[in-house]
């Protein structure tokens, strides 16, 4: 038993479920488990709610479950997850710890890092193990380039990219632990309070979700190229993204958008439209499925990263395709 | 108030993937002739969040115009002087370099161990602030190792920042919004790039900066022992990722005839 290699996976909700980013991870340790009989995947998530999350998270990869109960768990702060995560990842002496690569997993993973002095590794998009060494392959470079790293240490933690990892396919029959357990926090612990949460609801489909994607960048030039972009989303059933340019200039939500900075999508369809390319925006959207550039700048990298792509101005070309594919689709 | 802010200079992130090169061999990125490091800009806008601080408790009280005293610390070679006086120019009051070739190629442990320490040595440091990643290696660890090393309350990602007396309210970006929070100072805060556009530096600001001390402590002056990192880093490989795909140009006379054709090829491919 004390031999044991675990793989610690924090789970994250969203709303009553787990987030489709903690079913990859999932899928990514069951895979590195599956390799060495004697290891386990152990799920640890903090809420006060759980229904039937333990079995689900069973269901998709996990051979134990940890759900860490209190009212202070929501909304995350790192006083009062930090301390519980510490003590299980001493506790299910975990070699490798994964966690998401967004504004929790982010701000928890390096604090994580300092306390069970261990090394981090942000951003990763691939995990191997080979004997005791774990290698973490990582982007860097604005997304340029990819390093893979290793630590010294025993532990390892890595935050991953959503839409790297595959989830394993949903299964009833596998079995495993659930365990609840109190917060060892008290409100006296938290150092930071939450004085007020602003969700920026949309009313299309949730950009992380959506199958098709029509983003627009700085050449759009303006709010008023969103809103003939925002035709053709609404003709598709898509949602509505921005390069950096656009949403610093206001031009629409910070939510919007994509990139190194923003959030990573993996569509079927992604129509980039007067964005030029750069790797910081790529870094984002290059594991969608197909890219479609519409540019007037022939020479901009967009192209080197689409299936199809229109040379010209958006203002004649995007009227156009948005009216021809709703006649195409017979709307 | 003394704040402090972590800068570092990097690689120009803004340089075109088309001409982006690395050294397979060395695991290292090849300097472009002619590409001047830069100031990570999430740190110059990390610098940003400090005058704006500056700013606002300077319009207060006019007499106490000094109060809030800005201290730019980066570490790296000597020739990172130039990068702080650029700093400088655009208002912060002192520099504080930390450079000794025992701290080469520093990990993000390392650092952020040095780092601390410095700051320990400052000693009267009430707020941090640091750039939530740096524009290399695109970590984001630093800063909050260092806030766990000095056992200091950390904010990250945040767009604005609010100071009164100790305590200071920070807005940060999360994916589906935003969030206030409160804590006590001293503090770290990490800058997201939503804080808005840094300053430029002027004229006035520039000769005046001329002036302003910067500082250099090296291992010695700080005691440091290189050996304390921790589960040591090692960059197995670093390597530029070929995802470079074949694009079919969509040929027509009129952007309606584009557009018809555009429609016709996704619809033929059951993209829409
Ligand atoms: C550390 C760091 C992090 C970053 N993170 C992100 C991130 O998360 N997401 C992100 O997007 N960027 C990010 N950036 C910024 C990134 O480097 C680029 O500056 C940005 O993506 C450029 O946006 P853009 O292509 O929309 O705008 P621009 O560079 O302004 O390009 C506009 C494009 O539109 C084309 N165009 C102009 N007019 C028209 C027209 N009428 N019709 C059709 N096409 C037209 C032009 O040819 C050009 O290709 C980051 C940068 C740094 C340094
Ligand atoms: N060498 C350094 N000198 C000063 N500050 C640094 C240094 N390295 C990192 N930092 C700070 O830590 C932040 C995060 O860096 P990183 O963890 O490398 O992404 C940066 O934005 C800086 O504010």
């Amino acid at each position: 038993m004390t031999d044991k290699i675990n793989i610690l996976v924090l789970v994250e909700m969203d709303q009553d479920k787990a987030s489709d980013l903690s079913l990859e991870m999932l899928g990514c340790a069951r895979q590195l488990a599956d390799k060495d009989d004697e290891s386990d995947v152990v799920a640890v998530v903090f809420g006060d709610d759980f229904g039937t999350l333990g079995e689900d998270l069973i269901s998709f990869g996990a051979d134990e479950v940890i759900l860490l109960e209190s009212t202070l768990c929501h909304p995350y702060q790192a006083d009062t997850w930090l301390p519980d995560m510490a003590a299980m990842a001493k506790e299910t002496k975990a070699s490798l710890i994964l966690m998401s690569h967004n504004s929790t997993g982010g701000d928890l993973a390096p604090r994580l890092a300092f306390k069970l002095k261990c090394g981090v590794a942000t951003s990763c998009e691939k995990i191997t193990i080979e004997g005791a060494k774990t290698f973490l392959t990582r982007t860097c470079y604005g997304g340029k380039a990819r390093e893979v790293l290793s630590f010294d240490n025993e532990v390892a933690i890595a935050t991953i990219r959503p839409k790297s990892q595959t989830p394993i396919a949903r299964d009833i029959k596998r079995c495993g632990d659930v365990k609840t357990k109190p917060l060892s926090v008290n409100k006296n612990d938290v150092r930071v309070n939450v004085i007020e949460r602003k969700r920026i609801e949309s009313d299309g489909p949730k950009i992380e979700n959506a199958s098709v994607i029509v983003a627009g960048g700085g050449g759009l030039g303006g709010p008023e190229g969103f809103e003939i972009a925002t035709e053709l989303a609404d003709v598709l059933g898509g949602a509505v993204g921005a390069s950096r340019v656009a949403c610093d200039q206001g031009w629409c939500p910070p939510g919007y958008q994509i990139g190194l900075s923003g959030k990573t999508v993996a569509p079927e369809l992604y129509i980039a439209i007067g964005i030029s390319g750069a790797s910081h925006h790529m870094a984002g959207c290059a594991n969608a499925k197909n890219i479609v550039a519409i540019n007037n700048d022939a020479d901009a990298p967009m192209f080197n990263f689409s299936r199809y792509g229109a040379i010209g101005d958006y203002e004649a070309l995007l009227p156009a395709l948005t009216k021809q594919i709703a006649k195409l689709k017979g709307q | 108030m003394h704040i402090v802010v972590l800068v570092k200079q990097i690689f120009d992130p803004d340089v075109a993937t088309t001409v982006f090169r690395i050294d397979e061999e060395a695991c290292a990125i090849v300097p472009l002739p002619g590409v001047s490091p830069v100031i990570s800009p999430f740190d110059e806008q990390a610098v940003e969040a400090a005058m704006r601080i500056k700013d606002a408790h300077g319009q207060k009280l006019e007499s106490e115009k000094n109060d809030v005293k800005v201290t730019v610390v980066t570490m790296a070679e000597e020739t990172a002087r130039v990068a702080i006086k650029g700093e400088l120019a655009k208002g912060a009051d002192e520099g504080l370099l930390l450079a000794d070739p025992l701290f080469e190629n520093a990990d993000a442990v390392l650092t952020a161990n040095i780092l601390a320490t410095a700051i320990r040595k400052l000693g009267d440091v009430d707020l941090i602030i640091a750039g939530r990643q740096a524009a290399d290696k695109d970590l984001g660890v630093v800063g909050l190792g260092v806030a766990q090393l000095l056992d200091i309350p950390a904010i990250t990602y945040a767009c604005d920042i609010e100071i009164d007396n100790k305590t200071i309210s920070v807005e940060r970006v999360l994916e589906d919004g935003t969030e206030k929070v409160q804590t006590q100072l001293p503090a770290l805060v990490t800058i997201s790039h939503e804080l808005g556009k840094p300053r430029y530096a002027g004229l006035r600001e520039t000769m005046r900066a001329a002036r302003k001390p910067i500082n250099t402590w090296n291992g010695s002056d700080l005691g440091i022992n290189t050996e304390i990192a921790y589960g040591r880093q090692h960059i197995e490989k670093l390597f530029i990722p070929d995802n470079k795909v074949n694009c079919e140009i969509i040929q027509g006379d009129t952007p309606d005839d584009v557009a018809f054709q555009l429609a016709t090829r996704l619809k033929e491919a059951d993209l829409i």
